[in-house]
This record gives structure tokens, C-alpha cells and sequence, in this order.
């Protein structure tokens, strides 16, 4: 009898077999999200597309879910660990609601969760390959907060993923302000996603903008943008010097 | 029989002899300096009667900022200016070369200089140094073809746009000119936008900061606005301002003129012409 043979364990730090554990590159992934407070709650705005690299493989990809009755979840990144994460929350919320207590996780708390999830996988070299933007309202008081994959955390009252934050975040210091109209949001955040449709390769002209106020969800149903292509440069590029490019 | 020397073709471009050593030395930890490079937000855009080019005025040294106030927007002919973006002597030197070479061109011709050219010539150099010179210009001018604008890659590609932006700033600057240009913008109404999109890129990127500087070409002739903006002034802590200690007696008043007084002609650039 063996007492002392001590199993190794799966993950261990030594052994090269435990690498092909660890996530090294995202496979199929969603581009930016772009959230934004309100006077009622949150507009969060993201395109339907999935890529596979340069590749646009899946057009329907719903990338905002909303999570229990508080709170609305987008995320850009890898959609199968998107998909994880919706599975964690998903008993989260289970859990909760069997207290039946009469109290329900809000956006605060959500946010706190998916933080203490990312940054923990980061530490263990094994991150869930996302972005997050976590909004919602409970209680009249409006929480927007966004988690990287890395585990940075912040809350503030516009955030933006991916490109959105180079792109997206600019307009939005710009032109955010206290108590926006819900018509005034939208039109601000389809002036974001235009231009992201016109300066990032995986956008897509299919976005879906979702809403959470103290009432609850509502997200769109998918439609597109309307672009502009007339100007007479793009036309007759070449006008001055017939044959340069 | 001697073997003559083998016909070397022509020298030019770069000598890479070193590049192994350079290797071999930042393994062992011994890094080259870094390069001046510009950081930047340059932007570009045509409107009614000719060409908005705009800069902001940050120099940057790896994570230090080495020039609070430079000068992006050089001189290549009286109706063509160009913005630099990337090492600044790249931009400097390469601007200053095809100035004089266009310069050579109008005496020669006899006649006005046109944009195409000095894109032309421009991206000819940069080809040939297979983007080692790392200078992204926005190239912008009216000539008797019209108003054209032009972005130029360090590698030697070109692009003609009715509006541009270039460095790294350029994301931010590109958000407030797809969200609000259109055709047909009057002089002030494109000031305006072109300082908008370069304030964006002062605030919203690190490499860019400081002044706005605008320079508006039209068939009539330009206009420099050097520090058009100055949305970061320095303001001294004591509200005081500075005052002499105690009751300091003041001896003699002589004020002595360091210059001799010179009539100023006109404002300008000596190496401009009129």
C-alpha cells in the first residue's frame, strides 16, 4: 500500500501538458461595445458580428444579454468564453434568487463578481478573453461599469471596448452630458457606431441598441446604419493628374 | 591577366553593416537612443476655396516631452504646406528637401508649383528608403488644378482624401471628422471642425498636447495661424505674480535697447518667398 504517492494535480505550474489548458489567442471574437448613462438608465450599443480572425463568420451574434432583473451585460472578445461567463452569471443568479428573500444582486454587485472572476483567471495565466461593459439601474440610482480581461475595473458614465475607446470614447467626452434624452442617447450612440463602421475592419453594418431603465430591459431588434459615400473626392480621386493614384 | 575590379553599382539607400552588432548589443542590454519622434495629431481637409491643415505641437522623447511648442506644419512652396508625423528629422529633412528641389522646379518651369509634384517627389524618396525614413505627412495645397489634399505613409504610399488624419492621434481626430464633415464647409466653419479634431487628439491621446496650429491655403494666397489655440496655457501658482521683497529703492531707470530698431517689412519666414 502506497500512502505516499501523491497524485499530481491537472493544472500544476510545472509540465508542459498543462499549457494546452491556458487560453493563448481568441479565436472567434466580437469588436467594440459603447455604453452611455441616461436621464431613465443605459443605452448600450454592439454590432452582430462574430469574426474568426479576418474572416466575418457569424452575423447574428447577440453580444449584450441582460443578466437578472437589474443589470445588462455587453461584452467584445472571444464569444465561447462570452458564453462561459453568461453560464457563471446564470447560476450566480440562481443561487440568489433561492434565498427568496425578496433582494435581488444589482449592477454593483454583478460588476463586483465578474471583477473578482476576471482578475482571478488572470492570475492563473488562464484569462477569459473579453472585454465587459456592465450597465443597469436598481433602485433609481444608474451604475455603468466596465471589466477588462486583465481584471481593470472602473465605473464611469460613458464606456467603450475594443476600438470604441479610441474612436467611440473622444465623441463621447465631447458630447455626453447629465440627464441626456433617451432619443438624444440613441442618436449619440449611432453617431458612435457610424464611425466605428466607417474605421474598424470587423464592424459590421448590424448593431442592436439595448436599453435598461428601472422597468427593465429592452433590447432592438438588429438593423443598420445609413453611410455616407458622395464626397467628390472619393469619386474622381485622381482629378488634377489623370494616371497618379 | 589582372582581374579588374568588379563594376560596384552606384551607392545609395542605407548601409545595414551594423545591424548585426546593434543586434548582439540590445541583447546584452545596451539599447540606441531613442528617436525625437513627433507623437502627434496632424489633420487635413478641404473646404470651399482650398485646404485646412492642422497640428498640434507636442515633441515627444520616449515618455518625455522634449518640445512644449514645435512646429508641424512646413513650408513647401507658397501655395503647398505639409504635416509631419513620426521621427521629427525624418519630417524635417525630407519637407526641406523637396521645398528646394520644387523651388529648382519653378525657376526652371517658370511657373507655379503643384501638389502632385511635391507628392510625386515626396513619395519617390520614401519608396526608396523602404520606410526606414519614418515620416507620415499630410500634404495639402492649392494650385491651378485646385485644392488637394494628400496623406503620404513612410513606406510611399498615397492616398487623395477630402479630409485626413495622420499620428497617433489620429483615431481621435478621425471620430470628430466622420461624425461632422461634409462638403462645402465655408473658412470658419472649417477652422472651427479642423481645431475641434486636433483639440480631440490633444486631450484625448498622450503623444499629442499643447497648441492648435492652423494654416488655411487658399487660390489667394495662406494663412500661418501659428498658436490659432492655446487650450493649455501655464498658470503661475501665486495669483500675486512676483514682487521685489521689502521696499526695494529704486537707484536708476536705463533702458538699453539690445537691437538696434530694424523696419519690419513684412512677417514671414527669410526662407519663405513672397
Amino acid at each position: 500500500m502506497n500512502f505516499m504517492a501523491s497524485k499530481q494535480p491537472e493544472n500544476s505550474l510545472l509540465g508542459p501538458e498543462a499549457d494546452s489548458q491556458r487560453t493563448l489567442y481568441p479565436y472567434v471574437t466580437g469588436t467594440s461595445v459603447v455604453a452611455l448613462k441616461y436621464k431613465d438608465g443605459i443605452l448600450m450599443a454592439a454590432d452582430m458580428g462574430g469574426s474568426y480572425g479576418s474572416t466575418l463568420r457569424y452575423k447574428s451574434v447577440e453580444r449584450m444579454k441582460s443578466i437578472g432583473k437589474h443589470s445588462l451585460l455587453g461584452a467584445s472578445g472571444e464569444i465561447s468564453d462570452f458564453q462561459e461567463i453568461l453560464r457563471y452569471l446564470d447560476e450566480l443568479i440562481l443561487y440568489d434568487n433561492m434565498w427568496d428573500d425578496g433582494n435581488s444582486l444589482g449592477p454593483k454587485e454583478v460588476h463586483n463578481y465578474l471583477t473578482r472572476v476576471m482578475y482571478n483567471r488572470r492570475n492563473k495565466f488562464n484569462p477569459l478573453w473579453n472585454s465587459l461593459v456592465l450597465g443597469g439601474v436598481k433602485n433609481g440610482q444608474k451604475y455603468l461599469g466596465t471589466v477588462s480581461m486583465i481584471g481593470v475595473n472602473f465605473e464611469d458614465n460613458h464606456v467603450a471596448t475594443g476600438f470604441g475607446n479610441h474612436l467611440a470614447r473622444p465623441i463621447l467626452r465631447q458630447e455626453w452630458h447629465e440627464n441626456l434624452s433617451y432619443e438624444d442617447g440613441v442618436r449619440l450612440l449611432e453617431k458612435c457606431m457610424r464611425v466605428l463602421l466607417y474605421r474598424d475592419r470587423s464592424a459590421i453594418n448590424k448593431l442592436q441598441i439595448a436599453k435598461i431603465t428601472e422597468e427593465g430591459t429592452t433590447i432592438s431588434r438588429p438593423y443598420s446604419l445609413k453611410t455616407y459615400w458622395e464626397f467628390s473626392a472619393f469619386a474622381n480621386p485622381a482629378q488634377g493628374a489623370v494616371g497618379t493614384w | 591577366m589582372s582581374k579588374s575590379v568588379i563594376e560596384m553599382p552606384p551607392k545609395g539607400g542605407f548601409s545595414f553593416d551594423l545591424c548585426k552588432r546593434n543586434e548582439m548589443l540590445a541583447k546584452k542590454g545596451v539599447n540606441p537612443p531613442s528617436f525625437r519622434k513627433t507623437g502627434t495629431t496632424i489633420v487635413g481637409l478641404i473646404f470651399q476655396d482650398g485646404v485646412i491643415l492642422g497640428a498640434d505641437t507636442r515633441a515627444t522623447e520616449g515618455p518625455i516631452v522634449c518640445d512644449k511648442n514645435c512646429e508641424k506644419i512646413h513650408y513647401m512652396a507658397p501655395n503647398i504646406y505639409c504635416c509631419g508625423a513620426g521621427t521629427a528629422a525624418d519630417t524635417e529633412a525630407v519637407t526641406d528637401m523637396v521645398s528646394t528641389q520644387l523651388q529648382l522646379h519653378r525657376y526652371h518651369t517658370g511657373r507655379e508649383s503643384r501638389v502632385v509634384t511635391a507628392l510625386t517627389l515626396l513619395k519617390r524618396h520614401l519608396f526608396n528608403y523602404q520606410g526606414y525614413v519614418s515620416a507620415a505627412l499630410v500634404l495639402g495645397g492649392v494650385d491651378v488644378t485646385g485644392p488637394h489634399l494628400h496623406t503620404i505613409y513612410p513606406h510611399g504610399s498615397t492616398d487623395t482624401l477630402p479630409f485626413a488624419t495622420m499620428g497617433s492621434g489620429s483615431l481621435a481626430a478621425m471620430a470628430v471628422f466622420e461624425s461632422k464633415y461634409k462638403e462645402g464647409l465655408t473658412r470658419d466653419e472649417g477652422i472651427k471642425l479642423v481645431a475641434e479634431a486636433i483639440c480631440s487628439g490633444i486631450f484625448n491621446d498622450l503623444g499629442s498636447g499643447s497648441n492648435v496650429d492652423i494654416c488655411v491655403i487658399t487660390k489667394g494666397g495662406k494663412e500661418y495661424l501659428r498658436n490659432h489655440l492655446q487650450p493649455n496655457p501655464r498658470t503661475y501658482t501665486s495669483s500675486k505674480g512676483y514682487s521685489f521683497p521689502k521696499k526695494t529703492e529704486v537707484l536708476l531707470t536705463k533702458i538699453t535697447p539690445l537691437k538696434d530698431k530694424v523696419e519690419i517689412i513684412e512677417e514671414g519666414d527669410a526662407m519663405e518667398e513672397e
